[in-house]
Formats: structure tokens, C-alpha cells, sequence
């Protein structure tokens, strides 16, 4: 099979899984290994697993379906940025990835959705571990009104007993890996909501990276930021490439290319298509994706 | 204008009652009087001129402290469960019967104690329980402010942005999780300054005291004991034929003076927790 | 570097204790004041009758009627509620509107909030000094005197035991809390309103007087009625300023001598004999009755006439 590389893709996996037998009609899937159809010669065939699964998943909030049928593979340690116009289900589709969607009353969902092969819709499958696997960081940052420590060590506090020493050393893990460490680490008994945007955000990032998940997912996590704090953020988003899958949904298509492996074109509840970024914004397939990348509307 | 008229009506009962409490300080009889502001440790208030406020004050507490016990925790969790559990209906509803309750006649609430509380519940559990008793009055006290604990707090937990329960939740918390470490801590400063609201009106309640607690004024803090609230002990003055210039008269100015700076106190400090801590969350 | 996990069971376990000490408070709360109704619905409804309501107390339980305290409630509230309202809300129009952001006015404004938690009978004992003795200035057995006594305006310096002073010790009582929600309803109006008035160019005064103050008067009335039903239900700063605990007539003038309905049940219910707890317990069913109506009233206000004040 082609090797064709993409800048930034890591190497690491040397086996593929199988090209999935269902994908025509919503384009080539965006993970490695398989052969594309239509016989573009951009498909991603870099060896890598897939993290996410999505076969004819489809989402409901009461009797307002807004996924239709949607097929989509997320390659693992890869960002995996979702785009469309507003209300086009993106942010829902995010939400079900950490069953976040069991909070609001109404919100039902049927197909295949699994995570390096467990399956999320499984009525059995324990919530709140899934969670702790799943990271998420939100439009606006929304750290806790108390300290810095405690904000980051609040994950971890949940979930197991630690001593003091292995706390420290874990928040100070986590913020470092979230670049905010040299800024906050004089105060970090002082309050979360003393910090600036950008870097609650960055601390928001930390939070979620402290319990040492496998998936992060972010909410447009730049969109009530100013232009320095999304340039660093950004920044981070492609060093968290090496440990996390990253799925990000962005308004912002300029974000998109800057930071992703990997987009996803969504329209009205449907996958219009998906593909590496680079061939998707430069060569798209479909007409619409044409026209929302190049701007005609949206 | 009418400011002014506001303004003065406060100063005129700030100045009011440290006039009618220095009134006394003339009366030739008894030299404890000059005492009296540092003189919290006689004990006997009654027809003996041993004028010592503190059992008085104690039987306040007592009361407010059994009231406090009870209307707290139960009203706590009632607002916890109305917030973050209940469905949309059964939060409206019970937030208009909270409100209607809260404007009932504390004389209703007296009468409850004193002819159903200690009657059936506390006299058949045990037989030490006079027909008057600081427990009876205690619970009345709670339950007459256990809808101003319940809807304060309620609020101050609504208040709280869904943001923060979202964030932990995503963390992998439990609902026990995002309430007791999220939500409660965030909404603290709502919640204790509604139980200092709520203990302010527990002091100055002056009927159901009255009419449940008894009329002996004695230093104890056993409940199933009479005891005379500092209310109590001015209605059972203004409600006696006491001579206009009595000393008992002017006692009760002085008694009423000392709980004026008693609620006055616990107004001040309710207002700077609530100040200081909303500052936190912008 | 990782601590002992903790189990799955053990959150599950936290989980339904929360939720079931929360249901257990609800229950205890909506149990205990359901107690509290049954009971008194219970004694009390034996008692209830026309004659009930149009009778004088008496000595004899079987006898008796609230006619006296229904209609000292319903002067001395109207008394409060003519000197209260007004009063309040133009105050509150003042602090809200008018007065810069200065010390001052931040110091009134805490004073208002401390006044309205002073407990109910130290206004009694103010106004026993500021309107029944006014302040001494004048002895009782020889009072100024104005109008006749035939008259309602019938008035006398100082007031003595009376319903005016009852009256007016209630709009006392009654006052912060007006001011204050009067305050909040102002608050509620969004600037949008008054600067869309202004730049039409009126003066401050117009801009109160024809916007905000017709925007916030439907919250205004609800603060008003409920600080009302506040008021019908005190009894001790009456006590204090000498509503009798007995009294045979309704009252005729201002100066007359009066009881209220809560005073009633007080002193029935501190009688020993079990009938007279009876007919307080109908008292009470008819002081409950006259609170239901004022909240009902108040709620409906709230939700036929309060339009959204922005799309």
C-alpha cells in the first residue's frame, strides 16, 4: 500500500486494522491503512490504530435528530478536527464521545460508537471511568473556584488516594505538559479565577490531562480566547499530538489547517467528508466542502 | 428627602435604645445596676433584683441552637435536592409552598408546640418533658425557619453556573462528587450567609417562645427544661402591669438592647461573608 | 507514583447516600409542616362558623367570635400599608435612581439591610417610646386633641395604645423590607429602557416617573403583598405597644383601642383549658385563609402582568 506520509502523523503503529467494509458514500475514512475508493491519491495510509469507531450512529435530542448515519474512523495520537457550519452537530457528536449527553434529559442515540473498541452506547459500560479515560476542555474556560492545586488535582483526587508527594509531582506534571507550569508555579494555592484567559484555559487543559486520559476532546477551545492565547494554545495542541488522540471541533477553518491531521466536514447532521487536512482543504471532493472551505457560506 | 426620613428612623432606634437602656443607669436601688453592661454574671432575672442577663441570653441560645440543629442539615439538603435533583415541576411547586410558609404567623407556629409538639411527639418519648420546654420551642423555632434555610440556599446553589458541574462531570465525577465538592463549595457563601439570616430571625422570635418555652428564666441547657428567652421575658414585662418607670420596665429596654446588638452583630457579619465571597466568583 | 484506586462500589455507595439523604430531608420537611396544617385543620375546623367570624371573645369558648381582631387586623394593616408603601418605594426610587454612588449612601443602604433583620419586637419597643408616649413630651392623661371622637380622624397626641400607633409600628417593621424589594424591582429594569428614554431627551424625573417606574410596578405590588401578609401576621411589637389581649369592639376611630388577630390565638392558646385551644386553632384557619389569599393575589400579579421587559 502507498506510504504516504503526512506531516506531523507518527509512526509508531506498525499494524494496520482493516479497511471497514461500510464507508462509500460519506468518503474516504480518515484513518490509515486501507485503500481509499475513488482513486484519489491522497488517502492517509499511514500505519496507525484507530481509536474511534463510528458506524451509523445517528443522535436525537428528543424527537429532533440532528446525526444522520454517520461513519467515521479517528485515528489514535492524531488531531481529528470536525468543522461545519453552526447547528451542523459537531459539538453533539463531541458530547457522545464522553457520554456527556447523559446530562441533558431527552438526548438518545443509537449505533455503533466504540473507543479502542469498547462500546460507549453499552448500557453497562461505567460512565464515570469513561470519563476519566476522556478528557474535555470547554468553549469557555471553567476552572473551579479554588486553587490552582486543587483544580488540577481535583481529577485525580477522584479517582484514586494519593499522598501529598505523588499529588505534587502529578499536578506539577500536568502543568508543565500544559505549558502553564513557569507562570503558576509560585502560586499555586491562589485562586483559579485570578488567571487570564488563556492560561485558564491552559490550566483547564491540565485539569484534563492530570488523569491521564487516552482521548482529549476540545470545544472550540479558542473561541473566547484573544489571538496570542490561541496561538499558544494552539501551540500545545500540536505537542499533546504525541500522547493524546485529539479531537477538536473548530469554528475556525484557518485553526483547522493549522493545528489537524485529520477534518471531518459535517453539514446538517450528515458527514460530507473527511480526509487528511491538507487534501481536504486544497482538493475536496465534495462541492459542498468546496464551498464552505473556500468560504461561500458558513 | 425621604431618605432623610429613613436615615432617621435608624439613628432614632440606634439612639433609642441606648437612651432607654442608660435610663436605668439612674435608678438609686441597687448598685449592680452600674454593672450592668459588664454584668453578664449574676444569675437570677425576677421579682429579687439580681438583674444578670445571662440566663436570658442562655435561654436564647438553647432555643436557637436546637432550631439551628434541626432547620440546617434538613434545610440544606432539602435545597440540594431541589437544585440538583428534582425535576422542573416539583421545584416550582415546592419553591410557592415555601414562600406562602414563610409568611405564616410565628403564633401558628407556637401553638403547634405547645399543643402538638410536646403533647404527642416529645412527651411520649419521654415523660422528663414539661408542658413548657426549650425543645418544643426549639422545633418550632426550626420549622418556621427551616423554608427561609431551604429557599436561600436553593438559590445560592442555582446560582451556581452549569459550567462548573459540566467541567467535573467530564473529569468522571459522580453526582455525589460534583455536588459535595463542586457545587456546595461554590454556592458556601449563599448558603452560610441564608443560615445566619435564618439564626438572626430564630433570636428574635418572640411568640412561639412565649408561648411554649415558659416563663421561668433559668441558666440551663437541659431541653426538656423551662427556660425564658430575652423576647419572652419583655413580652411577659409589657404584658404585666409594670409601672411605666419599674425596674423591671427598664430592664426590658436593656434586654432588648442587648439582643439589638445581638442581631445587629450577626446582620453585619452575614453581609461582609456574602461580599467577600462573591467577589470570587467574577 | 499512583495511589490505591478508589472502587467502583464505594462511589456508587457515596452516590445513593447523597440521594437518599436528600429525599429523607424533603420528606421530613414537607411531613413536618404537613403535621403542622393537619393538626390544626384538625381542631380547629369544629369551630368554624359564621357566628365565629361576626361574634366578640367572651369568656365562654363556645361563645366567642373574632369580629374584634379581624377588624383591628384590617385597620391596623390598612394604617400600615397607607404610611409603608408609599414611603418605601419613593425611598427606594431615591436610593436607585437619584442618589450618586457615594458612602453615604452605601451606608444607608446597609443600614436598611441591617434594620430589616432586627427582630420584630424591638420596633415595638420604638415605637412604644416614638408613638405611644412620643417621647414623653407630653403626659397621656393630658393629650393634645384633634377633631372630635365621633369622627375616624379623631386624633390625640400623644397616641397611646392605639390603632394608629399599631399601624404605624407595623409600617416600621414592614418598611425595610419594602424598600428593599422595592429596590430589586428597580434593579430588574434594564438600563436599555432608560437610556432609550433619556436619549429621547426627558429629564430623570420623567424617565422614572413614565418608564422605570411603570416597568418595575408589578414586581413592586408583589414585594408590597407579601410584605403585607408579613405584616398581618405580627404580634409582638403590638404587644409591646399595648394591643389588648381582650377586647370587646371593633375599633371606632383612630385612637381607638385595638387587637389584631394574632394576638387572639396567642391568648387563647395560652389559655390551659383545651376548648380555647379550639377556637384558636379556628383563628388560625382563618389567619392561614387570609395569608393564602395575599400570596395568591401576589402570585397571579406576578405572572399575568409582569410582560417581559426585553425580547
Amino acid at each position: 500500500m502507498n506510504d504516504h506520509s503526512l506531516p506531523g502523523t507518527t509512526m509508531d503503529q506498525p499494524t494496520t486494522t482493516p479497511h471497514s467494509p461500510h464507508s462509500p458514500h460519506h468518503g474516504a475514512s480518515a484513518s490509515a491503512g486501507g485503500a481509499s475508493d475513488a482513486g484519489s491519491a491522497a488517502n492517509i495510509s499511514t500505519p496507525a490504530t484507530i481509536a474511534i469507531e463510528m458506524r451509523n450512529f445517528s443522535a436525537w435530542y428528543s424527537k429532533n435528530q440532528v446525526l444522520h448515519a454517520i461513519d467515521l474512523d479517528i485515528a489514535a495520537k492524531q488531531v481529528c478536527a470536525l468543522i461545519g457550519p453552526s447547528g451542523c452537530g459537531k459539538s453533539t457528536l463531541l458530547r457522545w464521545l464522553n457520554r456527556m449527553n447523559d446530562t441533558i434529559a431527552g438526548a438518545r442515540a443509537t449505533g455503533g460508537l466504540s473507543l479502542h473498541g469498547a462500546a460507549l452506547l453499552d448500557a453497562s459500560l461505567d460512565v464515570v471511568d469513561l470519563r476519566r479515560r476522556v478528557g474535555m476542555v470547554f468553549q469557555k474556560p471553567n476552572p473551579f473556584p479554588k486553587s490552582i492545586f486543587d483544580n488540577v488535582a481535583f481529577g485525580p483526587r477522584l479517582h484514586r488516594v494519593y499522598s501529598r508527594t505523588d499529588l505534587e509531582e502529578l499536578v506539577e506534571q500536568s502543568l508543565r505538559a500544559s505549558a502553564l507550569w513557569d507562570e503558576v508555579k509560585d502560586r499555586l494555592t491562589s485562586s483559579a479565577l485570578g488567571l487570564s484567559g488563556g492560561q485558564q484555559q491552559r490550566l483547564c487543559i491540565a485539569r484534563a490531562i492530570a488523569v491521564g486520559p487516552e482521548l482529549l476532546l476540545m470545544d472550540e477551545p479558542c473561541s473566547a480566547l484573544d489571538p496570542r492565547s490561541t496561538a499558544s494554545i494552539e501551540e500545545l495542541i500540536r505537542e499533546l499530538r504525541a500522547t493524546y488522540t485529539i479531537v477538536i471541533v473548530t469554528h475556525n477553518m484557518q485553526q483547522a489547517s493549522r493545528v489537524s491531521d485529520a477534518t471531518a466536514f459535517f453539514y446538517e447532521g450528515k458527514l460530507i467528508e473527511t480526509g487528511p487536512t491538507d487534501v481536504l482543504f486544497t482538493a475536496p471532493k465534495e462541492r459542498r466542502t468546496e464551498d464552505y472551505v473556500t468560504g461561500r457560506f458558513g | 428627602m425621604l431618605s432623610v426620613i429613613t436615615t432617621v428612623a435608624i439613628i432614632a432606634v440606634l439612639i433609642k435604645e441606648t437612651v432607654g437602656f442608660f435610663t436605668m443607669a439612674d435608678h438609686p436601688e441597687i448598685s449592680v445596676w452600674s454593672f450592668f453592661t459588664g454584668t453578664e454574671w449574676s444569675p437570677l432575672l425576677g421579682a429579687k433584683p439580681l438583674f444578670g442577663v445571662l440566663p436570658l441570653v442562655c435561654g436564647t441560645l438553647l432555643v436557637t441552637v436546637i432550631a439551628g440543629l434541626f432547620a440546617m442539615p434538613v434545610g440544606l439538603l432539602t435545597a440540594i435536592y431541589l437544585s440538583e435533583y428534582a425535576s422542573q415541576r416539583v421545584r416550582t411547586n415546592l419553591k410557592s409552598v415555601l414562600e406562602i410558609l414563610a409568611g405564616v404567623p410565628t403564633v401558628v407556629y407556637g401553638f403547634f408546640a405547645l399543643t402538638f409538639i410536646t403533647p404527642f411527639v416529645l412527651q411520649p418519648l419521654w415523660s422528663g418533658f414539661g408542658t413548657y420546654n426549650a425543645m418544643a420551642a426549639g422545633i418550632a423555632v426550626g420549622i418556621m425557619i427551616l423554608p427561609i434555610v431551604c429557599s436561600l440556599s436553593e438559590d445560592a446553589l442555582r446560582a451556581v453556573p452549569q459550567s462548573l458541574r459540566d467541567g467535573a462531570y467530564a473529569l468522571g465525577s459522580t453526582k455525589f462528587d460534583v455536588t459535595i465538592k463542586v457545587v456546595v463549595p461554590a454556592g458556601l457563601s449563599g448558603v452560610v450567609a441564608a443560615f445566619l439570616l435564618a439564626l438572626t430571625r430564630a433570636i428574635g422570635e418572640t411568640m412561639i417562645v412565649a408561648l411554649a418555652a415558659g416563663g421561668l428564666a433559668q441558666l440551663t441547657v437541659d431541653p426538656s427544661a423551662q427556660v425564658q428567652t430575652m423576647t419572652a421575658y419583655m413580652v411577659q414585662i409589657f404584658l404585666g402591669d409594670a409601672p411605666a418607670g419599674g425596674v423591671e420596665y427598664r430592664s426590658s429596654y436593656a434586654v432588648a438592647f442587648t439582643l439589638f446588638l445581638i442581631t445587629f452583630v450577626m446582620t453585619w457579619t452575614g453581609a461582609i461573608i456574602l461580599k467577600r465571597y462573591r467577589e470570587e466568583y467574577d | 507514583m499512583l495511589g490505591k484506586p478508589i472502587s467502583q462500589s464505594k462511589k456508587m455507595r457515596l452516590n445513593r447516600m447523597l440521594m437518599i439523604g436528600c429525599l429523607a430531608a424533603t420528606t421530613i420537611a414537607v411531613l413536618v409542616l404537613s403535621a403542622l396544617l393537619v393538626s390544626i385543620a384538625i381542631e380547629g375546623t369544629s369551630s368554624l362558623s359564621w357566628s365565629f367570624l361576626t361574634s366578640f371573645a367572651s369568656r365562654k369558648p363556645s361563645q366567642a367570635g373574632i369580629l374584634a381582631p379581624l377588624m383591628g387586623s384590617v385597620w391596623v394593616c390598612t394604617i400600615c400599608a397607607v404610611v409603608a408603601i408609599p414611603v418605601g418605594i419613593s425611598t427606594a426610587i431615591y436610593l436607585e435612581e437619584f442618589a450618586r454612588r457615594s458612602r453615604v449612601k452605601r451606608l444607608i443602604q446597609l443600614n436598611i439591610s441591617n434594620l430589616s433583620g432586627v427582630p420584630s419586637i424591638v420596633y415595638g419597643i420604638l415605637a412604644l417610646v416614638a408613638f405611644v408616649r412620643f417621647f414623653g413630651i407630653r403626659p397621656s392623661d393630658e393629650p393634645w386633641t384633634f377633631g372630635n371622637s365621633q369622627s375616624i380622624w379623631y386624633l390625640q397626641i400623644p397616641f397611646g395604645p392605639s390603632v394608629i400607633a399599631g399601624g404605624l409600628t407595623l409600617a416600621l417593621v414592614v418598611l425595610p423590607i419594602m424598600i428593599i424589594s422595592s429596590q430589586e424591582a428597580l434593579r430588574a429594569v434594564p438600563p436599555s429602557l432608560r437610556q432609550a428614554a433619556l436619549a429621547l431627551g426627558s429629564t430623570q424625573w420623567q424617565v422614572v416617573w413614565r418608564v422605570t417606574l411603570p416597568a418595575a410596578l408589578p414586581t413592586m405590588m408583589t414585594g408590597a403583598i407579601l410584605s403585607m401578609s408579613r405584616a398581618i401576621g405580627e404580634a409582638a411589637p403590638l404587644l409591646v405597644i399595648g394591643g389588648f389581649l381582650l377586647v370587646f369592639q371593633t375599633p371606632a376611630n383612630l385612637m381607638s383601642d385595638f387587637t389584631v388577630l394574632p394576638l387572639q390565638i396567642f391568648n387563647w392558646s395560652g389559655r390551659p383549658q383545651a376548648d380555647f385551644h379550639k377556637i384558636a386553632a379556628a383563628a388560625i384557619l382563618v389567619q392561614l385563609v387570609v395569608l393564602l389569599a395575599f400570596n395568591s393575589i401576589a402570585i397571579i400579579i406576578r405572572q399575568k402582568l409582569q410582560r417581559p421587559l426585553q425580547s
